[in-house]
């Protein structure tokens, strides 16, 4: 089932019409030894009422968080998603529209990416967003790339609490460039030290990047970082501070925004979107008014038609790469619109109040779950700072051990930080556990006894 | 009786609106207010189920205020994005026949793929022995998309077509590097190639130079020049689109493939029109090294309004050991993820990938099959010539000659110069489009002045014949009367926007 629905007669039709006796004739200019005369070794079609049941069976195959409850975070965690998203976000309007470039017949995404912008310029305590990057690690890439941009300077500070994925991603992007990236040791207790950053500044700093919360879930103290790197810089334009954020812990702790961020970078996964192995997400990017010419991505902006009427179009594409090419300010084209709808959409319904309810049980839950383990024989919580909504726990054997004996209770207990795809971030007994408003008090205490059975 | 009941109600002041105000039919209100306008503090549209753990004290010096987002309750909220949807135009809808984009129907069998709780459910970071089903869907997509490309290796990890020239970028210039070649870091591109070309290369610090491309055929006596100018040694790879971004096939692409080879670069090829190929040729065929794949335009995964697509890339055997981790493996019936892979670039963004596009591209080849592929481009690129054909009368057509066998791929470029000589501009036109149902093609590139028209594959005769009426239509009326195009659209949810006034002071959040 190839979706063509012109019939043989048809193409004789168009055949008649082109003046040409055969399709073959058409791809005349492909040369002889480049032609393909076999067939393509991939299985037969197959009829949507097959793939139904192929993909059952494929669906089936896993054990994720639809049959077990979900105790991993590590930058991606199992949030409420409103019923109602599904469904608008399923209207072929949404679904099978392309960029907004043309505004008068796209007024609908152009609004919808507005307000998306606007709810995130709010929710970071920062004046503009863009209207999305491919996922969080890569927003903050290109925050990077913007800071080494505006500010002429070569070297970017990043904090060692930061993803290990977000933390590759950046060595991967500043690879190959005019560009050092410094990785800041971490402290003894599981964040990033003021005096480390003071100490590797220097005036070719171009920006500090810090998570929070960081990777084991601690709070990082964003406003006395971004302090300490400006103070550090004497010479020349100062250093940005880059804030990678939680949207959901936006909503309860401070702002990026508000702790003197200039540009804050995040993954939007949290607002609305399924953890789907990994993808699609978002990427959240915001910024202080001064850096709008130079912000990677689309942006859009209220305008008039001629009628006078307010109407929204896509702004200052003088800094894409469709128009500026090899200076443009990313690469980035096809970006996530329809996840940035999804997050809008989800926005709206939370509401501040709704959002807000979501952040504090979150915390609510993760710190009654936290002094539980901690009060079991053997266990303890790694670390002694401020957390949101995840934890590290120290256990009494192999966290690869425990998390393997919880699944039989029907629970991911948590992601194990000594292995390879957290890059070893923790010993091989520490268990890293994130804890949302999904969780109840059946499945934390389901948690608990398991960790005390195997611990 | 009370008394109050006797006396008649005030008459409610509910103000009507203006006739140019009410919506003759759903998509046409002028304006729709933004949904912070619609706000009334204290509603709601969702609520938690309380609490059932103890509070622990949050500390005042870590807490910020919520954010200052609308209040509305649930209908409020569905009413809104329901009005919004109204006011776009979409391949559900209308013809959307946007050249290099391969605007096909979005088969819906894809999106109940996608959002199998088996599937939306899965955390990235869990152990393979959970994923099976998964990490076999993506093991059988990498497998698809290396036959279809004649290539040796995928990558599934890159988000976007952008993406994946990046990566594919990184990846040639690690094995340079790794083959005592550091010094090749300059990257050919034909002047007509998609503005992601240069762009990437720039982002991967490699300098871009120009191919001349007259005819939109990358030139080759130019191609010799730079090698020789700039030294062979230097170059490391030319990035080109074939079917190119004119539409029309290399001819002379073996030729290219052996000037590059011989100059010890590679060659990239930037898939966004394979649509026009499936099956027919391979780019491991025409000796291209690597590229990447738009899931979005050619495996009809939707566009989402901008996003998600997926950009996986395909390359030469040699090029294997520098793909990003995780790869996607298969031991004795057993999927796994692999991360070993001492010479990689690394990652270009968190773990494995788009999951759930890569669900429906899976979906989508598994429809097709091998037969269905190869139909598609032939259906696609007879779909374009018969819509050339027809139009050129009218509509001249600098690279569509069938009179002597030059045919055009599965798009093609018009630039309506006898046309635009009756004072009407290119927007004009484009913008009439909108007023007849039909969403504008692509403008001004790969040259000034062109409309670059792709209807794919999956348009029935009766709208190809549609289209071919409103263009003959719009011709007339420039013919009659240039003047009046300048106010199209008349039919859109607005009037022709101001785009000028929108760059000038950008306004692109909502200050109220
Ligand atoms: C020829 C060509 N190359 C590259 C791209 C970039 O792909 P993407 O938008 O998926 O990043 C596009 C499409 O937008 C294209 O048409």
């Amino acid at each position: 089932m190839n979706y063509v629905s012109i019939t043989p007669q048809q193409r004789q039709t168009m055949l008649d019409a082109i003046g040409v006796d055969s399709i073959d004739a058409l791809f005349d200019a492909i040369p002889a030894s480049s032609r393909f005369a076999g067939e393509l070794d991939l299985p037969p079609a197959a009829s949507e009422l097959e793939l139904q049941r192929e993909l059952a069976v494929l669906a089936g195959a896993n054990r994720g968080g639809s049959t077990r409850a979900c105790f991993m975070g590590a930058g991606v965690y199992d949030h409420f998603i409103p019923s109602f998203i599904d469904q608008i976000i399923s209207r072929g309007e949404f679904l099978t529209a392309y960029t907004p470039y043309q505004a008068e017949a796209s007024q609908g995404s152009l609004q919808a990416f507005f307000e998306f912008q606007t709810q995130i310029a709010r929710l970071t305590g920062l004046d503009i967003a863009n209207a999305s990057m491919y996922e969080g690690a890569t927003a903050v890439a290109e925050a990077a790339l913007l800071a080494l941009n505006s500010t002429g300077k070569r070297r970017v500070l990043v904090a060692g609490t930061l993803h290990p994925d977000t933390l590759r991603v950046l060595r991967t992007y500043m690879d190959d460039l005019p560009a050092k990236l410094i990785e800041l040791p971490v402290s003894e207790d599981g964040v990033i030290a003021p005096a480390v950053i003071a100490e590797h500044a220097d005036n070719d700093t171009a920006c500090v990047i810090v998570q929070s919360p960081n990777v084991f879930g601690l709070i990082e103290n964003w406003a006395t970082c971004f302090e300490t790197v400006k103070n550090a810089v004497t010479v020349g334009a100062k250093p940005l501070g880059v804030a990678v954020f939680n949207p959901i812990a936006c909503a309860l702790l401070k702002t990026p925004g508000a702790c003197g961020a200039d540009i804050a970078a995040g993954e939007g996964q949290p607002l609305g979107v399924p953890m789907q192995l990994g993808g699609p997400y978002l990427g959240l990017f915001s910024a202080k008014q001064e850096f709008l010419r130079k912000m990677p991505g689309r942006l859009v902006g209220e305008t008039m038609d001629a009628d006078g009427r307010r109407a929204f179009s896509l702004v200052l594409q003088t800094r894409e790469q469709h128009i500026r090419g090899a200076k443009a300010t990313s690469n980035i084209c096809t970006n996530q619109g329809l996840l940035a709808l999804r997050a809008t959409m989800h926005m709206s319904a939370m509401g501040p109040a709704g959002i807000r309810a979501v952040a504090e049980q979150c915390w609510h839950k993760a710190h009654d779950l936290a002094k539980r383990i901690a009060a079991l024989p053997g266990y303890s919580l790694r670390y002694g700072g401020e957390f949101f909504h995840e934890f590290v726990v120290t256990c009494p054997k192999p966290a690869r051990q425990i998390i393997d004996a919880a699944k039989a209770d029907g629970l991911l207990a948590g992601v194990d930080l000594s292995c390879d795809r957290m890059a070893h971030m923790g010993g091989e007994n520490e268990l890293l556990i994130a804890v949302t408003e999904m969780r109840t008090k059946a499945e934390m205490d389901a948690l608990v006894a398991s960790l005390k059975k195997h611990g | 009786m009370p008394t109050t009941m006797m006396k008649p109600a005030e008459p409610v002041h509910v103000e009507i609106p203006s006739d140019a105000e009410t919506p003759r039919t759903r998509g046409e209100r002028a304006t729709e207010p933004l949904v912070f306008e619609k706000s009334s503090p204290g509603a709601h549209a969702v609520t938690l189920p309380a609490l059932d753990v103890a509070e622990t004290a949050i500390p005042a010096d870590l807490t910020g205020e919520a954010p200052a987002w609308p209040e509305l309750g649930m209908l409020q909220v569905i009413r809104h994005y329901t009005h919004l949807s109204q006011r776009n135009f979409c391949i559900d809808g209308e013809f959307y026949p946007l050249g290099s984009c391969t605007m096909k129907f979005n088969p819906r069998i894809n999106e109940h793929a996608a959002s199998l709780p088996g599937f939306t459910s899965l955390h990235p970071l869990q152990d393979d022995e959970d994923l099976q089903g998964a990490l076999k869907l993506l093991y059988e997509t990498r497998r698809f998309l290396e036959e279809i490309a004649g290539l040796d290796e995928a990558s599934l990890q890159p988000a976007a077509g952008a993406h994946g020239e990046y990566t594919a970028l990184k990846v040639i210039r690690a094995y340079f590097k790794d083959h005592g070649q550091p010094q090749r870091n300059k990257v050919l591109a034909p002047e007509n190639a998609h503005g992601t070309n240069p762009a990437s290369c720039t982002m991967c610090g490699a300098n871009v130079i120009a191919v001349k491309a007259p005819g939109g055929y990358t030139d080759i006596d130019d191609l010799k020049r730079i090698i020789e100018e700039e030294g062979a040694d230097t170059i490391m790879a030319l990035m080109i689109t074939n079917p190119n971004t004119a539409g029309l096939f290399d001819r002379k692409i073996d030729e290219i493939s052996k000037i590059v080879h011989d100059a010890g670069a590679l060659l990239y090829l930037d898939g966004a029109n394979m649509n026009a190929i499936l099956g027919r040729t391979r780019p491991g065929d025409f000796g291209a090294d690597a590229m990447h794949y738009n899931t979005h335009k050619t495996f009809s995964t939707p566009h989402g309004c901008g996003g998600p697509g997926a950009g996986p890339i395909v390359v030469r055997d040699f090029l294997a050991p520098y793909l990003p981790v995780p790869q996607v493996v298969e031991n004795n019936g057993v999927f796994a993820l692999e991360f070993d892979h001492p010479k990689s670039i690394g990652k270009v963004r968190s773990f494995v990938g788009q999951f759930g596009v890569l669900v429906r591209c899976w979906t989508y080849l598994r429809a097709c099959g091998p037969d269905g592929l190869r139909e598609v481009a032939e259906q696609a690129v007879l779909s374009a010539n018969y819509l050339a054909a027809r139009l050129q009368d009218r509509y001249e057509m600098p690279f569509f000659h069938p009179e002597s066998g030059r045919f055009c791929a599965h798009e093609f470029v018009t630039v309506p110069d006898r046309l635009l000589g009756k004072g009407v501009q290119l927007l004009d036109i484009a913008k009439r489009m909108i007023d007849y149902g039909v969403h504008p093609p692509t403008m001004h590139w790969p040259v000034r002045n062109c409309l670059m028209v792709e209807p794919t594959e999956t348009e029935s005769l009766e709208t190809l014949d549609r289209f071919v009426a409103v263009m003959h239509r719009i011709a007339d009326e420039i013919e009659r009367d240039a003047s009046s195009l300048t106010l199209a659209p008349q039919n859109a949810t607005v009037k022709r926007l101001d785009i000028v006034a929108a760059d000038r002071k950008p306004k692109t959040v909502f200050e109220g």
